[in-house]
């Protein structure tokens, strides 16, 4: 939580004025018990008419200036609460650009978003408010005590008396029930989460005939978010009668006290009106303390959320300067006995792994579900650090190269294509700022995404919608693939990136990476045999392991998992292709 | 204006339905009712005891501390009294209103199971979630809390109007006609700062939306080099975002000290114009204690019933939303015909169907499945495949036509018995939140572990099984195992229950090619003798069926074998081919 502290320290002044222009109007507040004391003590007892009008101006006066007051003191509130949210807001987004793949991985996209949002809005209301009344309900409730010892010294023992004890009842109660309430939410989450599955497998429950069986389950976490609601609820249903009956109490013996007092002439009849007038504006803001202090323990717990992403450091670390790799180096990737492990995963991705891919060639990988194909090929851009082995770009560990470098060599075009909300110019020019139409044009050519931009109203300008919702999937594949040929990167990987492509389309995108205007090593991913057959290289993974690699006619050959392969896409052929092959 | 009153007369229904909802707790609305009652005539007469026991503290030997000691004991008696009814009515209101929660909630997820899927198809999850969830908590906190609220606020208004009165006219007419300014304040104010919010709002949105997008595909941004554009877009908004909150904070806080400032006034009012009258005799010390508390409490409830009206009005809102979806019409009423053993003869005479009555969709739709037969349905995206799955499972039912089972028409047969004779796999994979003993053992939950690995082992989805962190036992959530590896364990769940018959929906579509194959061979060796209806769109995987039938906006155009229909050269020739064209 203390580095969150930094970014308020940015508004100390405002910090500090804020609650000090409150403090000002809390002691107007206070005053005006003692005027009406006068008002009753003086002017009552004398029949001063020009007295009680004087004491009247004063109050206007009084509630004017805490007017003034109130408004600067909620400027500086309000202008400290939203900068300083702004400034942290900033930094976790900021922080959040500097993670690698794995700190991606473990804190998970929706975990992130919400921590920018949501929580920090809520740390937001919660400086705003802490500013403006957290210290006003304690200047209140003791500025009320001061002032009945300015009164008489004896009376004001009891509120000496009765605020600890209030508070302690206050206290008492929030801290039992809080942590309850907690528990009650996950209660309601349970709730939920059932619900939606109700919802989202009607037709297998249906199918299993398992109705009986959810509605029994959804029944028992209903009745247990009730039981744990009802609980908290008489808890904390505790706080406004228990602190009223104290309060009373308090104000009882006060009066009595008072009585005593008045008799022996210590006080005047005034006088036991303002102590009377001070206990009950403690009952006041004692139960406004409360609420508030519900709503900053809110906060409290969105700052260490926020606090805690902060403090997650970038797991990767890139050298200041580049490493001058090798003039003559003949591969553009060299796996050399790599081993990788995703964090928190209980086996290995990959294990002892090694190929070379010379510069320019083509490399196929295939492999079933889970093989491992994704993974090895996001260790090329260096997305994770391999565990064991190294990967070499160039004749040079990946790790040496600065983030800016490796961004430039290598450009990854993922599974699931991915385009943001803007022109298609601004998306195509994600892969290089600088690019001009005419180079645009050119990498959606080769892309084979031309005809799909030419189509649309406004061409390159053409505005996309969040996510790119306005195109079809094989529209979207095009386009991201576009992208990364903006780059006119040295690697290039096409990760499973044609799926939704139809036959013809996706052989001549093949074809058209091949005859680049530039010099590119290219991986293919793919399920499909159809799509790698004319890689120079075949890499074939079987649970992260390579099962075997080489030509199609090689591995044809020699691989019995890459015949599998084979017959299951093109049962019985494989014969036939043999023969074609031998011609 | 006829509007209205239409609104106000369906305000009425809700209403006449939400009453006979809790007619069970009536009693427990009653009781809350009478104390909430109780409470607030306790509470206010207590200010008035105090003022007559400082009438009795006049000055010094002027004290009689008989009558002072009578009015505290009295203050005691009734503060602490209304300590108990307050405590009370909190806990009758929170029965009240978690138990009609729950009560609606229970009867919400029984009505699901029973809403035929027509509906449950045409609404979004989300939306009937937030009815049970959200809509249930609002209408019970805010129409049962809300109208013990607005009862005790009108109590409060009423008897403080009443004991006001009892101790000055004036002073009373003039806290009367002065209230009214401080709505006024805390209007003018609120549709002033209306303006800022909604640009705050706006800016908010923007940033949400440019958050979603950038952190939720961070790794796209990342392998871009993305970063410091993104952040330089972020810092933008995020400027913009900060001086409309400030402004929007800033201003909306202005009402608090406002309408404090116009309660100054009163008060001030309140002060002089007692002052002035208790030397003529028509007002005491006390009285004027008594008023000036009055005074300030008495703008409370009509703030609090302000807010409380525009909470119902929301709830009642709420509230139709709910019995809109409680009053949906069921499924058709349950048939009581059972299968014994079912054989798995399937016979389909003559079915049309659409879901849109207006759009035919499935017409004259025939077919005769032997008992142990394999059938494929094959045809473009949008052609029936899936609805005839649907009309088989009874999730619809047919417009005209006969679906019999061994000779029995499926409407004779309760829904229970027509489908526990089908195991099904759909594309759609659902997996719940629980362990992966809990899915899989779904359909079967008294199976054993043996059971379970020995499906898993055949549907190959063991491999993945055992090496997860906690294998049978570990929890899953909505994305922690992949597409591919979900559709493994809703084969495994099928594997396990030994189905009579069985229905694939493209089940094995996001799992590679080989698995595909060794998995069919296990399915294979499963349906050996009972019937199978396969929907695919992988053409090799149905090769080797007894019958395909091949669809086209849902008429079957061609059937046969693998071998005929090729031969036959027709449009399932031209489907074969296309997926094979190499490239």
């Amino acid at each position: 939580m203390k580095n969150l502290s930094g970014y308020l320290k940015r508004y100390a002044m405002e910090s500090v004025l804020a609650p000090l222009f409150k403090l000002l109007e809390v002691i107007l507040d206070l005053m005006v018990p003692l005027v009406v004391a006068r008002m009753i003590n003086i002017g009552v007892a004398g029949n001063d008419r020009t007295y009680m009008v004087q004491c009247f101006g004063i109050l206007i006066g009084m509630a004017l200036l805490g007017l003034a007051a109130s408004i600067t003191a909620q400027f500086f509130a309000a202008k400290a609460s939203t900068g300083f949210a702004a400034d942290l807001r900033q930094a976790v987004f900021d922080h959040i650009q500097g993670f690698s793949f794995t700190e991606l991985d473990t804190l998970g996209a929706d975990t992130m978003i919400t921590r920018l949002t949501d929580d920090i809005n809520q740390v937001q209301t919660g400086v705003n408010m802490g500013l403006r009344l957290l210290l006003r309900s304690p200047f209140v409730v003791f500025g009320a005590m001061v002032m009945a010892f300015t009164i008489d010294v004896k009376c004001a023992w009891i509120f000496a008396g009765a605020i600890p004890v209030l508070f302690l009842v206050v206290f008492a109660i929030m801290l039992v029930s809080i942590p309850l309430f907690k528990k009650a939410q996950s209660a309601l989450d349970r709730v939920t989460c059932l619900t939606r599955e109700n919802l989202t497998g009607v037709r297998v429950i249906r199918a299993f005939c398992r109705e009986g069986q959810s509605v029994r389950e959804f029944d028992e976490s209903s009745r247990y978010l009730t039981k744990l609601n009802e609980f908290v609820g008489r808890i904390s249903a505790l706080l406004n009668p228990l602190t009223y009956v104290l309060i009373n109490i308090a104000a009882v013996i006060l009066i009595d006290w008072a009585a005593i007092e008045v008799s022996i002439g210590g006080i005047a009849q005034g006088d036991v009106v303002a102590l009377n007038n001070y206990m009950l504006q403690i009952t006041v803001e004692l139960i406004k303390l409360a609420s508030l202090i519900i709503t900053l323990n809110k906060s409290v717990a969105c700052a260490g959320r926020v606090s805690s992403v902060l403090a997650q450091p970038a797991s990767m670390a890139y050298p200041a300067e580049n490493v001058k790799p090798a003039e003559d180096a003949q591969d553009a990737v060299c796996f050399d006995h790599v081993g990788f492990t995703y964090k928190n995963a209980g086996a290995p991705s990959l294990t002892n792994v090694s190929f070379r891919a010379k510069k320019g060639q083509t490399i196929g990988i295939i492999g079933g579900t889970g093989s491992g194909k994704s993974t090895l090929v996001s260790l090329i851009p260096r997305f994770y650090d391999p565990q064991q082995g190294t990967v070499a770009l160039d004749g040079e560990d990946a790790r040496n190269y600065t983030r800016e470098t490796l961004c430039e060599k290598v450009g990854v075009v993922q599974q699931r294509a991915v385009l943001f909300q803007g022109t298609i110019r601004d998306n195509l020019r994600w892969g290089n700022e600088n690019a001009d139409d005419a180079a645009l044009w050119e990498a959606l050519e080769a892309a084979q995404a031309k005809e799909v931009v030419e189509a649309k109203p406004g061409q390159l300008d053409f505005q996309l919608e969040q996510g790119g919702r306005n195109l079809s999937g094989g529209q979207k594949q095009r386009l991201s693939i576009a992208r990364a040929l903006v780059k006119k990167p040295e690697i290039l990987i096409l990760d499973d990136s044609s799926s939704a492509l139809d036959f013809a389309t996706d052989a001549a995108l093949r074809r058209s990476i091949r005859n680049l205007g530039y010099d590119v090593t290219t991986f293919l991913v793919s399920q499909r045999i159809a799509c790698i057959r004319q890689a120079d290289q075949i890499l074939v993974l079987d649970n992260g392991s390579l099962a075997g690699v080489g030509t199609h006619e090689q591995l044809l050959e020699s691989c019995p998992l890459y015949q599998e392969i084979f017959d299951s896409q093109f049962p019985g052929e494989r014969k036939n292709a043999k023969e074609g092959n031998a011609q | 204006m006829k509007k209205q009153t239409v609104k106000n007369a369906d305000n009425g229904k809700t209403l006449k339905k939400l009453w006979g909802h809790i007619a069970k707790f009536r009693v427990l609305l009653i009781l809350s009712v009478i104390m909430a009652a109780a409470t607030v005539i306790l509470q206010l007469y207590v200010p008035i005891l105090f003022g007559d026991a400082i009438d009795n503290i006049i000055a010094a030997g002027q004290v009689d501390f008989a009558r002072v000691g009578y009015y505290l004991k009295r203050v005691l008696v009734l503060a602490s009294l209304s300590g108990v009814t307050g405590w009370t009515m909190s806990i009758l209101n929170n029965r009240m209103t978690y138990r009609v929660v729950q009560d609606i909630r229970a009867q919400s997820i029984r009505h699901i199971q029973h809403l035929p899927l027509s509906y449950l198809d045409q609404h979004s999850t989300g939306d009937i979630v937030s009815r049970i969830i959200a809509d249930a908590d609002i209408l019970s906190d805010g129409l049962l809390l809300g109208f013990t609220q607005l009862f005790s606020g009108v109590v409060t208004i009423v008897v403080t109007l009443i004991f006001m009165f009892s101790k000055n006219f004036w002073i009373t007419l003039l806290v009367i006609c002065l209230t009214p300014v401080s709505f006024w304040v805390a209007k003018f104010i609120s549709s002033h700062s209306y303006g800022m919010f909604r640009k705050q709002s706006e800016a908010r949105g923007k940033q949400t939306a440019l958050i979603e997008e950038i952190i939720g595909n961070q790794k796209v941004v990342r392998a871009y080099g993305y970063e410091e554009r993104a952040s330089r877009r972020f810092a933008e908004i995020n400027e913009q975002l900060r001086d409309y909150s400030a402004q929007a904070i800033f201003y909306s806080s202005l009402t608090n000290p406002c309408t404090r400032f116009v309660n100054s006034l009163i008060y001030a009012g309140v002060a002089l114009i007692g002052t002035i009258l208790i030397p003529g005799g028509s007002l005491t010390v006390g009285g004027l204690t008594v008023l000036l508390s009055y005074a300030n409490q008495y703008m409370k409830p009509f703030n609090d019933i302000s807010s409380v009206v525009t909470e119902m009005q929301n709830a009642l809102a709420c509230a139709a939303r709910l019995f809109a979806l409680l009053e949906e019409p069921e499924e058709s009423a349950d048939a009581q015909g059972t299968l014994e053993d079912p054989k798995g003869c399937v016979e389909i005479q003559n079915v049309a169907f659409s879901y849109d009555k207006s759009r035919k969709l499935i017409e004259h739709f025939s077919l005769d499945a032997r008992p142990g037969m394999r059938v494929a349905i094959v045809g473009p995206t949008g052609c029936g495949k899936t609805t005839f799955i649907n009309l088989l499972m009874r999730f619809y039912d047919t417009d005209s036509g006969e679906i019999t089972i061994d000779g029995k028409e499926i409407k004779t047969l309760s829904r229970h018995a027509l489908r526990s004779g089908f195991g099904m796999v759909l594309q759609d994979t659902w997996v719940k939140q629980g362990t992966v003993r809990e899915n899989i053992a779904f359909g079967k939950p008294d199976a054993t572990d043996e059971e379970i690995i020995l499906a898993a082992k055949e549907a190959h989805s063991w491999d993945f099984i055992r090496r997860l962190p906690k294998g049978l036992d570990t929890v899953l959530y909505e994305d922690s195992i992949s597409q591919g590896q979900k559709q493994l364990l809703c084969i495994t769940r099928v594997m396990l229950t030994l189905p009579p018959m069985l229905i694939l929906d493209e089940a094995t579509s996001s799992i590679d090619t080989r698995t595909e194959v060794l998995i069919q061979e296990a399915f294979d060796k499963l349906m050996e003798g009972r019937t199978s209806f396969v929907v695919a769109h992988r053409l090799s995987t149905i090769r080797n069926a007894s019958l395909i039938l091949v669809m086209r906006d849902g008429k079957i155009i061609e059937q046969g074998t693998h071998e005929e229909l090729l031969a036959r050269g027709g449009f399932y020739h031209t489907l074969y081919n296309s997926q094979f064209q190499r490239a």
